[in-house]
């Protein structure tokens, strides 16, 4: 795995991934998202289904939180948990936890953490989490961590304590991982840890950072633990510690605002969960990224919500029913999105966002996902999640294409419009 | 985007011209917009294959077709429907009426134009959900009444206005309004019903705005009473409807009782107009009455018991949540060519189920494509003129020894010829 940075612009990385998976023939272009899974399915999709969506993301997210359980399957099945799942052509990322699952606090040990299953917790240890990873053979996973510090009142001493298991478990995990042939040429990201505490985050950045770890996972920054002020600042001073030439991949940060924001800290890499809670609330993610006119893009589809009819005073009157978004817990609606249960979809005979082409828009009207949801069909479900995954991956596309050239701004200023006012 | 239904391939190679075809066309009711031309008849049983062209393409039939009851078939996109090469599907009248509302409907271009779906729709009367789902109903001779279970309002559907909401519908094939019994009830109120479903058939026809693009189907009624079956059929098949549907059953009567309504029904309608059996679905279920003559089918049991990990395999079906599952590395069945069976196994969908609508998808998705593809086997075996020992080898499939035949399939099956070992 190879990070190229081809330009870097107010902070952001603009670049590729290259080198990606077994045959190193994948790549990835950052910043980016990787693709959302649970027990290895984007949720509520069939590969068919998924197929109707261009420019899938190289790299497929696999967690252990929804593998755990299967592990003696895994170990019986011997040939991973890509092809388990059916996922062929996809390089095979594993996390720990799953970031649209909430995590409950107080089971972490010295030794061990813990994940949910359909049966209850899984108590990992670190030879345990390890035979996990050989089991599910990723191409790259990350070690071990306990990144528990988004309580409030964490106390230094806790957050200390964090980061210090965190750089045992990596060190842990790297002598294991040398010793296991499934794991032979599989690469290892570190996880920097440190809550909201400075010298915590740094101190952990440069441990982390003096291991041989191909990449870093950033924890503890989620949605709703601190002020995105204070995020920012800390990712800054964080990435500042780590080599340019290794990505960083930030854990359990979905907003489009805050992905912004954290890509100006540095930040490579993205988890696509957000469209999935989107799609659960019934929502359609229909933020506006277009930054067009640009008369050597005029004429070209791309995703836009007019601002000429009457979508403009309704977005407005939804921000207000709904606050201004920041700090939401992961469940509450953004501003980012619209309910289509709402009963002004129930005549509207529109594509859930103007000008998309995904499957969704292209074949299906508001009106019909509103019926869809109100009826609790399960179809809602998959024309939401193509929809939404459709939309946050083209957000990434107009980001990157922003960053080219050098348009940041108007991106931001377009984003984060559905913030204006309140 | 244009949409054209494949129709079996073979027809056009082994298509022998029956001399009756011409007889056939005049004979389908005057206006209607169906024709249906007969491909082959199997010269040992009753069984048959059509080629039954609608408004939006032709369907091959023996058909089974899925149900698509609020306006989407379970977690299944209309592609994917087409994939399976699915030729007509079901939606439900009571429930579409309800929820979004015929007015909404016609606004979105009809049913079709709702779900964006291009190939043929049949749509229900709507009396047997009242029936079945909502407590307070009454019957009267003007039609259903019922209250609301949306907003408790009371509501009286009528033949005119269940002929109404599927006009807004824009269904290819309409079904009439028809009393429903139990069909465990006996005595009296059995031929009432049959008699108010002719009035109500009468009152349907003449309720129709579309009969040049919309068909409507009668219902046979007359419970488990040869008698009344036999009044009813007689009566019926003098009106000019385009087709024929064998109503009242698939009640939970004994499956004697059931068979002997089939057979009697088929022997009474003409033989140019093609025949529904109302709500089977079962796989024994449908090529016994393939055999007894009929044509189309439906039934939500192939997709309802996919969303409870079921999956139907050609000797019964496979509970993929129960524990055997969890490590076994087969797909569902080894033979079929469905999504679900080229890309995954038993264990995945046995882990998936546990976690994501998704593994119900996979499994809808094969259990659409068995139901299709034992219809398609069905119908080459007619044309080719092998039914008989299709019907053999599929029964010794179906159950592990002969012993194990249902006596009633056993029984029906030697009244059209065919003895099983």
């Amino acid at each position: 795995m190879k990070l190229e940075i081809s330009q870097v612009v107010q902070g952001c990385r603009l670049g590729a991934l290259t080198g990606l998976g077994k045959t190193a023939q994948h790549s990835l272009e950052t910043p980016g998202c990787l693709l959302y899974t649970r027990c290895g399915s984007v949720p509520h999709l069939t590969q068919d289904t998924l197929h109707t969506l261009t420019s899938l993301p190289a790299v497929t997210q696999l967690t252990l939180a929804t593998l755990a359980e299967h592990q003696e399957v895994l170990e019986e099945f011997k040939e991973g948990a890509r092809k388990f799942a059916g996922l062929h052509d996809t390089v095979v990322y594993c996390s720990l936890h799953d970031p649209a699952a909430p995590n409950p606090p107080g089971y972490i040990t010295n030794k061990t953490v813990s994940v949910w299953g359909s049966g209850g917790r899984i108590e990992l240890t670190v030879a345990r989490y390890m035979a996990l990873q050989a089991a599910i053979q990723p191409d790259w996973y990350q070690s071990m961590a306990d990144g528990e510090t988004g309580q409030e009142n964490t106390s230094r001493k806790r957050v200390r304590k964090a980061v210090d298991r965190t750089l045992s478990h990596l060190d842990e995990c790297l002598v294991l991982h040398q010793k296991m042939q499934e794991l032979k040429e599989v690469e290892i990201f570190g996880v920097v840890e440190g809550g909201d505490v400075r010298e915590e985050r740094l101190r952990s950045a440069r441990e982390t950072a003096k291991r041989p770890v191909t990449g870093f996972v950033l924890d503890g920054f989620q949605s709703g633990v601190m002020g995105a002020d204070l995020r920012s600042q800390l990712i800054a001073a964080t990435t500042a510690e780590l080599p340019q030439d290794k990505p960083r991949l930030l854990q359990g940060v979905g907003r489009p605002d805050e992905v912004l924001d954290c890509v100006e800290a540095g930040v490579d890499l993205f988890e696509s969960f957000f469209p999935y809670q989107a799609t659960e609330r019934g929502c359609a993610l229909c933020f506006d990224f277009n930054i067009e006119p640009d008369p050597e893009r005029a004429g070209t589809r791309t995703p836009t919500v007019l601002n000429s009819d009457k979508e403009e005073i309704i977005t407005g009157e939804l921000l207000r029913e709904n606050g201004d978004g920041s700090g939401d817990a992961p469940g509450k609606m953004t501003c980012f999105e619209k309910d289509l249960r709402d009963k002004r979809y129930r005549e509207d005979f529109r594509p859930l966002v103007l000008g998309c082409s995904c499957y969704c828009c292209r074949n299906h009207q508001r009106a019909y996902v509103h019926h869809l949801l109100v009826t609790n069909e399960l179809l809602a479900g998959v024309l939401l999640m193509l929809h939404n995954t459709a939309h946050y991956l083209s957000f990434f596309q107009a980001l990157r294409r922003a960053l080219a050239q050098d348009r940041l701004p108007d991106l931001k200023k377009q984003v984060l419009q559905c913030h204006q006012g309140q | 985007m244009a949409a054209p239904c494949r129709t079996d391939a073979i027809f056009e190679t082994v298509v022998e011209e029956i001399e009756t075809n011409e007889m056939c066309s005049k004979k389908a009711a005057s206006l209607a917009p169906l024709v249906l031309h007969m491909v082959a008849e199997c010269p040992v049983t009753k069984a048959r294959v059509c080629d039954l062209t609608l408004p939006h393409c032709t369907v091959n039939t023996p058909v089974f077709m899925p149900v698509g009851t609020q306006g989407t078939l379970k977690g299944i996109t209309v592609d994917q429907l087409e994939e399976l090469n699915c030729q007509i599907c079901l939606g439900n009248t009571y429930h579409l009426g309800m929820r979004p509302g015929p007015e909404l409907i016609d606004k979105a271009n009809g049913l079709h134009g709702f779900m964006n779906w291009k190939r043929n729709l049949l749509t229900d009367s709507g009396g047997f959900q009242m029936v079945s789902l909502v407590e307070l109903s009454e019957v009267t001779e003007e039609g259903v009444k019922f209250r609301s279970p949306y907003d408790g309002k009371e509501i009286l559907l009528t033949p005119e206005q269940s002929i109404a909401i599927q006009n807004s519908l824009g269904s290819d094939i309409m079904m009439q309004l028809d009393d429903v019994v139990s069909s465990t009830v006996t005595g009296p109120r059995v031929e009432e019903a049959m008699h108010r479903s002719i009035r109500w058939l009468d009152r349907s026809i003449a309720a129709n705005k579309n009969p040049d693009r919309q068909n409507l189907f009668a219902i046979i009624q007359g419970g488990l009473n040869s008698q009344l079956r036999k009044a009813c059929l007689e009566e019926m098949t003098k009106r000019d409807v385009p087709g024929f549907a064998i109503g009242g059953l698939s009640g939970g009567e004994e499956k004697d009782d059931f068979w002997k309504m089939v057979t009697l029904s088929t022997d009474h309608l003409p033989r140019c107009k093609p025949r529904y059996l109302m709500g089977v679905g079962y796989a024994v279920d449908l090529v016994v009455c393939v055999a007894l003559g009929c044509d189309m089918f439906d039934c939500v049991f192939p997709t309802r018991t996919a969303r409870f990990g079921s999956a139907l395999v050609p000797w019964g079906s496979l509970q993929l949540k129960t524990k055997q599952f969890a490590k076994d590395f087969q797909p569902i069945d080894q033979e079929c060519q469905c999504a679900t069976c080229r890309r995954h196994t038993r264990a995945y969908l046995h882990a998936l189920l546990k976690c994501d609508t998704a593994g119900m998808h996979h499994i809808t998705v094969h259990n659409i494509s068995y139901q299709l593809t034992l219809m398609r086997s069905v119908r080459e075996s007619i044309i080719e003129k092998r039914f008989p020992e299709f019907v053999k080898s599929f029964m010794k499939r179906m159950f592990p020894t002969s012993d194990q035949y249902p006596r009633w399939a056993v029984e029906a099956l030697a009244s059209v010829n065919i003895t099983l070992d």
